[in-house]
């Protein structure tokens, strides 16, 4: 089926991508981006792959609908909007740009990612935020409204994770273990609690600074205008901060 | 702690012959030779010496002779002198050992074991300097048929590299190798036709200029990863694995992050990259083909993508998934592949020859008909134009070379690029080291080096009676075994010579 595309004059484009293919799909965007339409909304989408990567321009694009793999990876720049759930991959080594997740989003969110900045509502799946590294003002920054899986943070090198874990119980820890696991850089948030046997060796904690509460603070209140809530109430709760314990935990691992 | 290690080289100096110019004392990064103002007299700490031949063949008046140790243990044959010292090493430090370069144990070399045809009488032989000779390679998948029209070719053919030699330079990271080394790498690879491999460390500034001639690799760490570096790349290359280490990831220690390479990589200086063993993102190879078409829409389907494995037991099987996954090329790694720095007990024993899994790779993807869908690459103990010629008889569209490079820039093969001290400026990020490798010369040396191995390519197909290296491509007819057995010779798919 052929999408429809409709532009109004606020710039806006407009396409019905139900049954189209994920190459054709990107290619449209593209081909969208490079004629300067600043914003597109993409309706009924079904699990297409990669929409937005390796996208370089400064559009945003609001998806209805279920994207599949892989969204904005090697993304720079564009923000992306997604009314629904996204899945696997999404914001993979991601370069700049923003992703705004209205649900849950699979496995594997922001891996290697190096700039950029990526809010969820839900929960996030395994993996999340592994490798993530910042560079010079590159601080790729992952807010996450539910909790995360397992080895969120695994390797880490540098950015910011905040767990919220706003759909926890009164009293119910975060599900994930092994959070941090060769943890060299960055910082991990999180909201509620986390119990020591569920970090990486590698990890250290700490409670929150000034500092640390000026940047949750902030992302907390980003994370309200985008999806909603009381950001008082989420930020009157215990913080713990997770940090490496080691900026070279494999240091000493060799003779010479 | 006393160390029980004895030295490995003697440093002899002729002492009529030295002139105290303190050449050596500078050339050597090792701390062997240092001069004694008092009694102006050079001497050498000589169990400091790794056998680089620096100083020797710099020394202007030829006074350094450097010689084995003929410091022997009792003879055994289990115990050997390398096995002693690891065990004291180890002793000493409670580390994993690390070592560069690849493989150097006893393991057979099947190239030695494979000849090449000839013609003789009939279908005669052709003269090189006469007639022109072909060794244009073209790289990505070949579609299964063509078909034309009125207007010309209806099939669409995807993305085709060409190649005028079907040599390219391996991957080797700024971080591991110096930036002047790939600037050389780079420039030879621009003038000779074919492609160099910027391994997992990024792409300098300075070198976008070469992009038409670059592989950029994508690996574990995505170190310098960004749509900017996909688009200048001629070849994006996936790296899963490597010959010298199979199976494990890559630190590239901080101390080796300096400002430069902490550019390339996009990572703060002085930290440690951690490449970690596996891509976080791949668990299968439907999780690949996720990669392998990430790529391929992130540059808008305009260049190949490979996928680089280490040559392992199974990867026969592997690369037939690689190529389902929609890599347009497979590299395979073999163990006689190098490194900066492997764990030594990892770089001699692990992983397969890649003779053997060449031949497996090729026949695999013949007998599934999908040989044609990915061009296939191998690298890993390449050292001259006869083992070029064996692997393409034995299957490959190409090959890579990555030691054979180094030696060509002055390495002498002393397994210490893990150190960073590289006396030949190699193999390390030190600004004052670096500069000993002028990418003017570099370059001229590894053109040079291409274009001895081009002109011997050609004089043996004209040997063979073949006019083009197409004509060689998997044409195992043109090989014969010796003293290989016959499960050997099965695995290759040659004849026994004289058979």
């Amino acid at each position: 089926m052929l999408s429809s595309v409709t532009t109004d004059m606020h710039e806006t484009a407009r396409l019905d991508v139900r049954g189209l293919p994920s190459r054709e799909l990107n290619a449209k965007l593209k081909e969208l981006a490079r004629a300067g339409v600043r914003r597109i909304e993409l309706r009924n989408v079904y699990g297409q792959r990669y929409i937005g990567t390796g996208l370089r321009a400064a559009v945003e694009i609001e998806i209805f609908g279920i994207p599949g793999n892989d969204l904005g990876a090697f993304m720079d720049g564009p923000r992306i909007i997604v009314r629904g759930n996204a899945q696997d991959g999404c914001g993979n080594t991601m370069n700049e740009g923003e992703i705004v997740v209205h649900g849950n989003v699979g496995d594997v969110l922001a891996l290697c990612a190096r700039g950029g900045k990526i809010f969820v509502k839900g929960d996030a799946g395994y993996r999340a935020a592994v490798h993530m590294k910042e560079y010079q003002a590159k601080r790729p920054t992952v807010v996450i409204g539910g909790t995360a899986q397992d080895f969120v943070a695994e390797y880490m090198a540098g950015g910011v994770v905040l767990l919220l874990g706003l759909g926890l119980k009164e009293g119910q820890r975060h599900t994930a273990n092994f959070v941090g696991t060769g943890m060299h850089g960055g910082v991990v948030y999180v909201r509620g609690e986390v119990c020591k046997s569920q970090l990486g060796k590698e990890v250290d904690t700490a409670p929150l600074d000034e500092n640390d509460w000026l940047i949750v603070r902030k992302l907390v209140e980003e994370f309200v205008f985008h999806f909603g809530g009381d950001s008082e109430r989420i930020l009157g709760h215990k913080f713990t901060k997770l940090l490496p314990l080691h900026l070279r935990p494999y240091g000493r691992l060799y003779a010479y | 702690m006393k160390t029980y290690l004895p030295a490995k080289f003697v440093v002899e100096r002729d002492e009529s012959r030295c002139i105290r110019c303190q050449v050596c004392v500078n050339q050597c990064t090792f701390g062997v030779h240092s001069y004694d103002v008092e009694d102006d007299e050079i001497r050498s700490r000589e169990e400091n010496c790794v056998g680089c031949h620096r100083c020797a063949i710099f020394c202007p008046t030829r006074a350094l002779t450097i010689k084995k140790s003929s410091l022997d243990y009792r003879d055994n044959y289990n115990w050997s002198p390398e096995v002693i010292e690891d065990v004291i090493k180890q002793s000493e430090t409670g580390g994993v050992l690390l070592t560069g370069m690849g493989n150097d144990k006893r393991y057979r070399i099947y190239w030695d074991h494979l000849v090449l045809n000839a013609s003789q009488v009939t279908n005669p032989s052709i003269d090189p300097l006469r007639e022109p000779m072909e060794l244009t390679t073209y790289l990505g998948a070949k579609p299964e048929r063509v078909e034309f029209d009125s207007s010309g070719l209806r099939t669409e053919v995807g993305p085709q590299v060409k190649l005028e030699i079907p040599i390219m330079f391996a991957a080797l990271s700024f971080g591991a190798v110096s930036l002047n080394v790939q600037e050389s790498l780079a420039r030879a690879a621009t003038e000779m036709g074919t492609l160099w491999n910027t391994g997992e460390g990024g792409l300098h500034p300075k070198l976008y200029q070469y992009g038409a001639n670059t592989i950029v690799q994508v690996a574990s760490g995505r170190f310098g990863v960004h749509p900017k570096y996909l688009e200048a790349a001629r070849i994006i290359e996936i790296k899963i694995g490597q010959g010298a280490k199979p199976g494990i990831g890559g630190h590239l220690p901080g101390e080796k992050v300096t400002g430069e390479v902490s550019e390339t990589r996009m990572i703060p200086r002085g930290t440690d990259a951690l490449s970690p063993a596996p891509h976080h993102d791949i668990y299968s190879i439907e999780d690949l083909a996720q990669l392998v078409y990430a790529l391929k829409e992130a540059t808008g389907y305009s260049k190949p993508v490979a996928v680089k494995i280490a040559a392992v037991h199974n990867c026969a099987a592997i690369a037939s998934g690689i190529v389902r996954a929609g890599a347009d090329i497979v590299v395979l790694d073999g163990f006689r592949g190098s490194t900066g720095a492997a764990p030594k007990v990892i770089r001699d024993n692990v992983g397969i020859p890649t003779e053997l899994a060449l031949a497996a790779v090729d026949e695999r993807l013949r007998r599934e008909g999908i040989r044609n869908r990915a061009s296939l690459v191998v690298s890993g103990g390449i050292r001259n134009s006869a083992d070029v010629a064996k692997a393409i008889a034995l299957g490959a569209d190409a090959v890579y070379i990555g030691t054979a490079a180094l030696v060509a820039l002055g390495c002498t093969v002393c397994q210490q690029c893990h150190t960073g001290k590289c006396a030949w400026g190699i193999c390390t990020t030190d600004p004052w080291l670096a500069r000993r490798v002028n990418p003017d010369i570099g370059s001229k040396r590894l053109s040079n080096l291409l274009r001895s191995w081009s002109l011997e390519l050609k004089d043996m197909l004209g040997g063979m009676g073949i006019n083009a290296i197409e004509s060689l491509r998997g044409n195992r007819l043109h090989l014969r075994g010796v003293a290989l057995t016959d499960a050997e010779l099965q695995v290759l798919r040659v004849k026994m010579a004289g058979s």
